[in-house]
């Protein structure tokens, strides 16, 4: 490209017709850099106008509180004071026991379709797994309100008896909690991590496996300590993408949280997300302050997102190093 | 097509002054008449085909500010604006906002008690008591004096609110301000408040989902959801001393006995005087701003107004709508002629 460039500029350019002017952009580099660019400044806007509007918009809030908005726990409309404490708490909590679930599973279904199971099974299950990414977050959550919760009243006993010592598993137990936020969630997570992380395992070059039979390893010592290794970042990635879901989910989560902005050690009891605060009061918000508090529940989440992510990331990166 | 025109040109000089062209007319606000609203904004297109109202409904913390912001026309809300939003619109709109009260809505309680079939009575004190997190059991003194002859458990009560933002806990927290000093200043009246004790549950749905599924526990829903849903609910004593069920009669009478009608109807009537009245009831409003620059959309919605307090009136019943009393509708038309 560099070489065409300088014969270009030495070369007087002989006159073209405009027809070939045409063709030339059309399968030019320069058309392609440039379009490709376009998509991807695309990206930067829109983040850009999401967070100065988050932030603009949530001026009236942060003026009043101040940090005091990320530590204090009161959410009260009528009286203008308002905390995120609980909502960030039950964010986290939520995400993290989905991914507790969601990982093992979720990775492990992966391997299973990927390097174990003969392709007939592996593809009609990928289909499934495929269908259920599609399902909409509202058919979750009613599922979770009318089908998980009841359950999850069945087998409490069960948990509690094995679990009961730790402080996670206290407390009076009505249904929906912390628990089956978190269990939806998981539901909801492990296609994602299921379906991408496959494709990233089947994308290890057979050399890869061969190498390892030929040294004398099992099948299962050539997926577990070949394969999967060289497949890491990308199932990081899906963990990532399922983990940026969780964080963010709304409908799923709001109809089994129990919607309580209380803090409670307990997953037992009930919680409440910030997605789900945010778009249970927003309709009905009429202060201008109420307005501003939730707007900056939306750049508070944008934030916990970054930061979650990027200490992911920082970890993954370290040990690669290592 | 002629003959098309020669059907709709009586019903234009009906309406008097509205062109041929199609008058557009957007509204936004309150969810809970939405089922109304929408079979009478398409009654009236019928009616009047070159006229169409889009109502969207979004919540009345949006039809408040959006009306305000002047993005819509007129908007709806289930609880009046306050001073604060009507100083604020004066200062956007140059000029004030009308409330036109439209149908009537009620609250109440529901509850799962396995093993008793009887309805329960609440006293005022008992709801508030419940919903402080103070009466903690089913066979507390205050619910066992107002329901002899029913065998309550001694369980806890598993309190259920609302957690969106919503008309219906307006309502609710308005009453619970009103009977109980202690309620007002912890708790407040509000579309959320900071709930002393329970879960929240989203939608009339969510609650009722919850109250069904978890025993002993108790909420609150709208009345139409209860009866159309056919959820047993509650007997509440009102500020005449009797037990009343919630009924559209019940809910009619609480706006016909409530102290003077204020001018701009800006007023709850929830704990209503009266032995009929229900006391848990509220008006919902349609928000018209006093000055209507554009001449045609002006007579669209006066005429439209009229015809709601009219005709419309009569649609209420079949859609399970309280209807507004007699003295409350020639109030109205009256006041109809504050929209210039």
């Amino acid at each position: 490209m560099a070489a065409s460039t300088t014969v270009a500029s030495n070369t007087p350019r002989p006159a073209l017709p405009a027809r070939s002017v045409w063709r030339r952009i059309l399968s030019g580099d320069s058309l392609a850099y440039s379009v490709t660019f376009a998509a991807a400044a695309m990206i930067l806007l829109v983040t850009g106008i999401l967070v100065w509007e988050l932030y603009s918009n949530s001026q009236a809030s942060r003026a009043k509180f101040g940090w005091n908005f990320l530590f204090t726990s009161t959410w009260d409309p009528v009286a203008d004071q308002f905390g995120a404490l609980p909502f960030i708490y039950g964010t986290v909590v939520t995400s993290a026991l989905a991914l507790c679930i969601g990982i093992p599973l979720g990775v492990g279904a992966a391997i299973f379709l990927a390097e174990l199971a003969p392709p007939r099974i592996s593809d009609a299950l990928t289909f499934l797994i495929e269908l259920l990414a599609a399902v909409p977050s509202v058919i979750y959550g009613l599922l979770g309100i009318f089908v998980l919760v009841p359950i999850l009243r069945q087998v409490e006993p069960a948990i509690r008896a094995v679990l009961g010592w730790t402080p996670l598993f206290q407390g009076p137990f009505y249904g929906v909690s912390l628990f089956a936020a978190g269990v939806v969630l998981a539901v909801m997570i492990i296609p994602f991590i299921i379906s991408i992380s496959r494709e990233v395992i089947l994308a290890v070059p057979s050399d890869q496996r061969e190498a390892a039979l030929a040294l004398g390893a099992t099948r299962w010592e050539s997926t577990w300590d070949v394969v999967v290794p060289y497949a890491r970042n990308g199932i990081m990635g899906s963990i990532f993408l399922a983990l940026a879901r969780s964080l963010g989910e709304t409908m799923a989560v709001t109809m089994v949280i129990g919607n309580d902005p209380k803090i409670k050690a307990s997953l037992f009891a009930p919680g409440y997300s910030i997605a789900a605060v945010v778009a249970n009061e927003f309709t009905e918000a009429t202060g201008d302050m109420y307005i501003s508090a939730l707007i900056e529940l939306g750049l508070v989440l944008f934030a916990l997102t970054i930061v979650i992510n990027g200490l992911a990331r920082l970890l993954v990166a370290r040990r690669n190093m290592a | 097509m002629i003959r098309r025109a020669s059907h709709i040109l009586p019903f234009l000089l009906l309406a008097g002054g509205l062109h041929a062209q199609n008058v557009l007319i957007n509204a936004a606000g309150a969810t809970f008449p939405y089922p109304m609203y929408s079979k009478w904004f398409d009654d009236y297109h019928k009616k009047f085909p070159t006229l169409q109202f889009n109502y969207q409904s979004i919540g009345s913390g949006g039809g408040i500010r959006q009306v305000t912001e002047g993005t819509v026309d007129f908007g709806a809300s289930d609880g009046p604006m306050d001073d604060k939003q009507m100083a604020d619109f004066r200062a956007k709109r140059g000029g004030g906002i009308l409330h036109f009260p439209t149908v009537m809505g009620a609250d109440v309680p529901v509850y799962n008690l396995p093993g008793v079939t009887q309805q329960l009575n609440f006293t005022p004190e008992a709801l508030a008591g419940i919903f402080l997190g103070k009466i903690t059991k089913w066979n507390d003194p205050e619910l066992a004096r107002a329901n002899s002859g029913v065998n309550l458990p001694a369980k806890d009560i598993i309190v259920v609110h609302r957690s969106d933002g919503s008309g219906t806990t307006y309502i609710w927290t308005d009453y619970l301000s009103k009977v109980s000093k202690e309620w007002e200043t912890k708790a407040g009246r509000g579309t959320s408040v900071n709930w002393p004790v329970g879960l929240g549950g989203k939608g009339n749905e969510g609650v009722s989902g919850q109250v069904k599924q978890i025993p002993n526990s108790m909420g609150y829903v709208e009345l139409i959801y209860a009866v159309q849903n056919k959820i047993a609910y509650g007997k509440v004593k009102n500020s005449a001393g009797v037990f009343v069920e919630a009924s559209l009669a019940s809910v009619t009478a609480a706006a016909a006995s409530s102290k003077e009608m204020p001018d701009d109807f800006r007023v709850s009537i929830t704990n209503a005087p009266g032995k009929d009245a229900y006391p848990i009831s509220s008006f919902t409003w349609l928000l018209i701003p006093e000055k209507i620059s554009d001449a045609t959309k002006k007579k669209a919605i006066k005429d439209f107004l009229t015809w709601m307090l009219a005709d419309g009136q009569k649609m209420a019943a079949a859609l399970s709508y309280a209807e507004l009393p007699k003295a409350v509708l020639a109030k109205e038309q009256k006041a109809l002629a504050r929209i210039q």
